[in-house]
């Protein structure tokens, strides 16, 4: 048996970070650090240390796929791990990303109001008030935080549904970050 | 004396996720500096678990060639 390390709980982690979002919407910045470490162990190390290990989204997905049999554990599409749908997926991911941002800079400017809502799969708006109180914080920061939390919440609902419909960890084939650090990697290491 | 079949890895698919290194029972998987899964030829025995777990089909169980 291999051991386990402390590591090896970060799945904990994924659920905490929804569970503290739905009380207060503020707990989303923490999410910066899923954003972050990546890169920083990309760049810096040169691996993927971060989703070898730390990734509690993997971790979680593992746990319910494979652990509790909810994965039917069937080959993925070939597509799915293909350049062009990897990096289409990525670039996609980005300019959402892009676009949550300017977003937040329209609040910031004060071009736009608050929105104290949800958007899943970047089309569906889902109420989310009762986890923010108005004036907490500067509006721009909250709308980060209503932004930021939905990405996370809905790149974990299509891990999610690949999980089932595929293998465990089917979303990683096509993870931007994974996608992003692994460019680093093989950039440094044909670098030299 | 080793095993008829290994884990051969498709090194232009791999993701690099780590999913095969956790289930390998005889740690013969590595992630190459975060580029793509390694095989241990000597310690593989080509159980499969690996292939089995993929997320991007990227492993296959061949037979092994003897050099």
């Amino acid at each position: 048996m291999k051991k386990n390390h402390w590591y090896d709980y970060l799945w904990i982690w994924s659920i905490l970070y929804f569970a503290l979002g739905f009380f207060n919407i503020l707990f989303a910045w923490l999410g910066l650090i899923d954003f972050l470490l990546p890169l920083i162990f990309a760049a810096a190390g040169g691996n993927k240390f971060f989703c070898n290990s730390l990734c509690g989204r993997g971790q979680l997905l593992n746990k319910l796929g494979s652990g509790c049999k909810l994965s039917r554990g069937k080959p993925s599409p070939r597509w799915f791990s293909s350049k062009g749908f990897r990096y289409g997926f990525l670039v996609f991911f980005l300019a959402m990303f892009g676009s949550m941002l300017l977003q937040t800079y329209t609040v910031a400017a004060g071009a736009a109001s608050l929105s104290e809502a949800i958007k899943l799969f970047w089309t569906f708006r889902v109420p989310w008030d009762w986890a923010y109180t108005a004036g907490f914080v500067p509006d721009w920061v909250a709308q980060f935080s209503f932004g930021f939390y939905s990405l996370m919440l809905t790149s974990t609902l299509i891990g999610l549904i690949v999980m089932v419909l595929y293998r465990p960890r089917s979303w990683c084939a096509f993870c931007p970050m994974g996608t992003m650090t692994q460019s680093i990697c093989k950039l440094k290491n044909r670098a030299g | 004396m080793l095993s008829k079949r290994l884990a051969a890895i498709d090194k232009g698919r791999c993701v690099a996720c780590g999913a095969c290194v956790k289930v390998c029972p005889r740690s013969a998987l590595s992630v190459f500096r975060g580029c793509y899964a390694q095989v241990d030829g000597d310690l593989c025995v080509g159980c499969g678990r690996c292939a089995g777990v993929c997320p991007a089909g990227s492993i296959n169980i061949k037979e092994r060639v003897q050099a």
